[in-house]
């Protein structure tokens, strides 16, 4: 069922035998670009909150807007995304529009996370680095992040797991069409994902074999993330058993 | 400066120090002087204001919101209070052992190469030479030589502080202050770490705050006793622990409190 056909090729438009080789990439170019953009503002916000942030009105109210952001229904999110991107900057459904709502929908997960896994580092290393004379910013950055690093791992795989099966938030910003063409790098291209094209198909079955893609895509799915997450966190894995020393 | 006037200056001059966290007045009105290449005790029951009094010294209770400090630190005649102070300089001068030790969770050769690294040695052989410099004068080389790159969680508590000591050494600080160092240690690392101190003495000025009034006896040259923020007395470690001035320092040190 799952060969290098069905993964590499177009899906047909009424007869069997399509494949899914659009979607499939147009699911990890959207994660990659979201993450672009979640990553350093969620991390870098997340970090602020957890190292920088003195207790007062604006700390709270970055706090109580991430909050408030976690809440927000993905279909809500979606419409908004829609309203902007589609609709206000006339961009159509597109991969940078599913990319940019993708990324709303994660900051605050990614800011949560960072802030978790920072503040899981003991204080003692930040004293004694301070004390070897460190700057604050060298604490930061030789000591806090990757003594943090196992968190923050796990944060983006989370999110990435996230971003992967994610649908409501993209229907309405990405669209459930793909390119024409294979690998179309263009951020300005219809972006189907896997997890639309899924549902698209499951809601629409026009396609006579659409109980074969529909099971093809949903193991493929769930393979993808599995990849995923082993490709983000054993090379985490390994910098992190090699930088501390063997046990 | 020259030598001869280097001796003769003390290393720490304090005047007037008053320290408070929020509301709390915990040091009141201390003053002392440190003598340099010599080792002083702090000794006081819990609270007493010898730890703040320490901390203040590297301006490490900088980082305590609330804190605020009157009076003047000078180090070799530079008040370190004064605006424009570099800390990250004075804390390269000023090194710190803590109670607990407190390793990097790195291997044993990144720890202490972490201070000279975060300083600008990149040089693979100077980094080297330093680390072996460093874990020899903190006693610890001969026991970790085969395996720097191991990780030091791996290492024993007094290992540990004896790791964290040759961590502070790689930076080369003229000062070293040591928190109750050999508090979470069993006794035979006390005394390894009590040895180490009468050794590093000679190309430092030590101060270290101890519970432990036998340890301040036996390692330091001068003691002071702290009791609620005030230093109530200071003097050669002999006249303090035989005769000394203060009722309240003899009444501690026999053991009627405290």
């Amino acid at each position: 069922m799952i060969d290098w056909t069905f993964l590499t090729t177009k899906p047909k438009a009424v007869a069997a035998g399509g494949g899914i080789g659009p979607q499939l990439f147009n699911s990890f170019y959207i994660l990659l670009l979201s993450l672009l953009v979640s990553v350093p503002v969620g991390m870098g916000a997340g970090i602020y909150m957890a190292e920088y942030a003195r207790p007062g009105h604006f700390t709270e109210a970055v706090r109580l807007a991430t909050e408030a952001l976690a809440t927000v229904p993905s279909i809500v999110l979606g419409l908004f995304g829609m309203l902007l991107f589609v609709n206000y900057f006339r961009l159509g459904f597109t991969i940078l529009g599913g990319a940019l709502t993708l990324g709303l929908l994660n900051l605050p997960l990614l800011v949560r996370v960072t802030e978790e896994a920072i503040r899981q580092v003991p204080d003692a290393y930040r004293e004694g680095a301070l004390a070897l004379g460190a700057t604050p910013f060298q604490v930061v950055t030789r000591t806090v992040l990757p003594a943090a690093l196992p968190g923050l791992v796990t944060g983006l795989t989370l999110v990435a797991g996230r971003a992967l099966g994610e649908t409501a938030v993209l229907i309405f910003t990405a669209g459930t069409s793909a390119s024409r063409h294979l690998f179309d790098l263009n951020p300005l291209a219809g972006g189907g994902t896997l997890a639309v094209h899924l549902w698209a198909t499951f809601s629409q079955p026009v396609v006579p074999d659409a109980a074969r893609i529909e099971a093809g895509a949903a193991a493929v799915l769930l393979l993808m993330v599995l990849f995923f997450n082993l490709a983000v966190s054993l090379p985490a894995q390994i910098w992190y058993r090699r930088r501390t020393g063997k046990r | 400066m020259s030598a001869t006037n280097a001796l003769e200056t003390p290393t720490f001059l304090v005047q007037k120090l008053d320290a408070y966290y929020g509301s709390l007045h915990a040091l009141r009105g201390v003053s002392l002087s440190l003598e340099r290449r010599a080792v002083t005790a702090l000794i006081g029951p819990s609270g007493c204001g010898k730890s703040t009094f320490l901390r203040s010294l590297n301006r490490m209770n900088d980082r305590v919101e609330g804190f605020r400090l009157t009076g003047r630190v000078s180090l070799d005649g530079q008040d370190i209070y004064a605006p424009g102070t570099d800390v990250v300089h004075l804390r390269k001068r000023v090194g710190m052992v803590f109670q607990r030790p407190n390793p990097f969770p790195l291997s044993i050769f990144d720890n202490v190469a972490f201070g000279p690294r975060i300083h600008g040695t990149s040089d693979r052989g100077r980094l080297r030479e330093l680390v072996e410099h460093s874990l020899r004068g903190a006693g610890l080389w001969e026991e970790v030589k085969g395996r720097l790159n191991a990780s030091a969680l791996g290492l024993s508590g007094g290992q540990q502080q004896r790791l964290c000591i040759a961590r502070t050494l790689a930076v080369e600080p003229e000062v070293l202050l040591m928190d109750e160092p050999a508090s979470a240690l069993d006794p035979a690392s006390t005394a390894r770490v009590e040895d180490l101190v009468g050794e590093l003495r000679s190309r430092y000025t030590i101060v270290i705050v101890t519970h432990n009034l036998q340890q301040a006896a036996r390692v330091s040259q001068h003691t002071g006793f702290f009791l609620s923020g005030e230093l109530v007395e200071f003097g050669p470690t002999d006249r303090m622990f035989t005769a000394p001035q203060d009722k309240r320092t003899e009444d501690y040190i026999t053991g009627r409190f405290g």
